[in-house]
């Protein structure tokens, strides 16, 4: 594998999960809090759960992914290089 | 046994335990001193992650402040974790690769410059301090409050524990103690969660609990604390109360300011290899998660008590432990209609003051759990508070000892020269530390915010574009370092210290959301100021590039 693609393909993950931890954490627990609270998910009104508890379970998951991706991407390289 | 008994039998034994791993590791060198060897793994080094960024701030004033703020509060839930997002993704592994020890030497070096290594010194060392005033003060409330010794003397005795393994151990005694303080602390924190999360939702798990229907089941518990807000004037507690761009501002400060947080990035310094960094940062919000989970839970159950069980109840009848809050003034009732009742209300008829942070360390007692509970919390609470002034006193000693003194004014140290000189700047620094336990600023919230604003708008930027854009030169950093640095460090104090008028405030961001704007600020300036020199030479720039592939290739 090409470094450059190597560079490009990491750039690509971090852009994607990136997105998702902007997309939890500040719209659907702060700027659309009002709109998803109109949902109720169990006790919960759905803005507020993002807010207390949903984003950050999601951040947790966000990194192992991307540790996983990562690794995927490192071994490949090393077996292509 | 009475709960003062057993607080100082469990208070001395967390000590003896600290005081054993500090014994058991010893620190050899410098390399031993300040990144452990490079030998932890990344699991434990997780948990002294964890430790090292739960602060007595996190486990003695977080509940309170999502307690009293209700859905606002979350912010500091949310800038607290998700900053961990950006340390996986963006910093940690690739500083772990560039291979330094610290902070400062990472944009020395970057930046082939010693005017930026200082520059990052003392942004390193004035966020350490600001935080470590923080910690010392929280060991004093601890001991006064459990222990009646004079918050003095509590302040002595913890400085002391960490005296012992932070000058003894170095980094490796500190990553070994936080790890046996983790197990404290979150053991102290789930037990009385788990018990009032029975007692009101009849789930004994918290943040499962706090989304359940009350004991008996005919309602849901959120449904019945808004409920009961509402009836005596307060804000629902799920309802947003600050406006909606000043919450985005605070919680990206924060989550911005803990990716470029000194303390936290160089424990990723400690693990064998960079994919090592990466699963370290996963485990560490893992076991930050699992506390800071718990909190919007413990916040809501205890002001659910606060509004069931001390309002309108005869003030002769209150419980013990509100007296002894009282005692030293974290309480306050002030009966004024003289009808020998407290009212607890939104506005001018409120009868009662509770200060936030006795909030959690009184739960144990509104729960009316056993006598080992409460004392199994101050040491929980303790184990928070010294596990997070230890990394910080390393930030601090690391950077006179290593940034200033071996890298600029006396190069020619042995290593055995440069450990002692870190031992000895960690001592005095241990000494300032207590200085502020004792005389503390009074505005030690306003400091933290200070020290988060810094880290997003001064330190961030430089060690971002340090990695990911490698022609960045050395005039560009240091100009955004300073720019970040003084906008910040001029915000809060205008704001904060002489009576700025919030009415002012960029487009409504308040002191404590600084960091977002001094952060913008801080990339253009860089950007363009960069424009106007060479770019960086051609082995930097290869440094940079190594940085971004796998290692042992």
């Amino acid at each position: 594998m090409q470094k450059k693609k190597y560079w490009q393909t990491k750039i690509k993950y971090l852009l994607v999960l990136l997105s998702i931890w902007f997309t939890v954490s500040i719209l659907c627990s702060i700027v659309f809090v009002h709109q998803l609270n109109a949902v109720k998910l169990g006790g919960f009104p759905l803005g507020f759960w993002f807010a207390m508890q949903g984003s950050m379970i999601i951040f947790v998951i966000l990194i192992f992914v991307y540790v996983r991706l990562i690794n995927q991407l490192d071994k490949k390289y090393k077996a292509e290089n | 046994m009475d709960v003062q008994t057993l607080t100082l039998i469990f208070v001395t034994a967390s000590f003896a335990l600290y005081a054993v791993i500090a014994y058991l590791s010893k620190a050899r060198s410098t390399q031993d001193f300040y990144v452990a060897s490079g030998s932890v793994s990344p699991f434990a080094n997780g948990m002294a992650t964890a430790a090292d960024w739960m602060s007595a701030a996190t486990f003695i004033s977080l509940p309170g402040i999502v307690s009293f703020m209700g859905y606002d509060g979350a912010v500091y839930l949310l800038g607290g974790s998700g900053g961990f997002v950006l340390l996986a993704l963006l910093i940690a592994p690739y500083l772990r690769k560039f291979g330094k020890y610290t902070i400062p030497a990472f944009i020395g070096d970057r930046y082939y410059s010693n005017t930026a290594r200082s520059v990052a010194v003392i942004c390193a060392i004035f966020i350490s301090f600001t935080y470590l005033a923080g910690q010392m003060r929280g060991v004093g409330v601890v001991f006064s409050r459990f222990l009646e010794m004079s918050i003095d003397t509590g302040v002595y005795v913890g400085a002391g524990i960490v005296f012992i393994y932070a000058v003894w151990g170095g980094m490796k005694g500190i990553t070994y103690t936080q790890v046996a303080q983790y197990c404290v602390l979150i053991f102290a924190f789930l037990v009385p969660t788990i018990f009032l999360s029975i007692l009101l939702t009849n789930n004994p798990i918290p943040f499962l609990g706090l989304g359940d229907t009350v004991a008996d089941g005919s309602v849901h518990f959120m449904d019945r604390l808004n409920g009961l807000e509402k009836e005596l004037g307060f804000r629902e507690f799920t309802a947003q109360r600050s406006a909606t761009l000043n919450l985005v501002a605070m919680a990206l400060t924060l989550m911005i300011g803990t990716a470029g947080m000194p303390h936290v990035i160089i424990r990723f310094f400690t693990v064998p290899k960079v994919s090592d960094a990466r699963k370290s940062v996963g485990y560490a919000l893992l076991f930050i998660t699992i506390l800071f989970l718990c909190i919007p839970a413990v916040g809501a159950f205890a002001r659910t008590y606060f509004l069931e069980a001390i309002n309108n109840q005869p003030y002769a009848n209150v419980p013990q432990w509100f007296n002894t809050w009282e005692g030293i003034g974290l309480i306050t009732f002030n009966d004024l209609n003289g009808d020998g009742i407290i009212q607890y209300l939104a506005g001018e008829n409120n009868e009662l003051i509770i200060d936030r942070d006795i909030l959690f360390l009184a739960s144990p007692e509104i729960a009316k759990l056993p006598a080992w509970v409460i004392a199994l919390v101050a040491a929980g609470g303790l184990a928070a508070a010294l596990s997070t002034a230890a990394g910080l006193l390393l930030v601090i000693s690391t950077a006179i000892s290593h940034d200033l003194l071996k890298k600029q004014f006396t190069p020619d140290m042995s290593d055995k020269q440069e450990l002692l000189a870190a031992r000895i700047c960690s001592a005095l620094a241990v000494g300032v530390g207590i200085y502020f336990g004792i005389h503390p600023p009074g505005f030690v919230m306003e400091t933290i915010a200070l020290a988060f604003g810094i880290a997003a708008s001064a330190l961030f930027p430089a060690i971002f574009l340090g990695v990911f854009y490698k022609k960045m030169n050395k005039e560009g950093a240091i100009a955004g370092m300073l720019t970040g640095l003084i906008f910040s460090l001029s915000y809060i104090i205008y704001f904060r210290f002489m009576g700025g008028d919030p009415n002012d405030y960029l487009l409504g961001i308040s002191a404590q959301g600084v960091g977002l704007p001094g952060m913008i600020l801080s990339f253009v300036v860089t950007m363009v100021v960069s424009r106007f020199y060479e770019p960086a030479p051609a082995d930097i720039q290869e440094l940079v590039e190594e940085m971004r592939y796998p290692e042992d290739v």
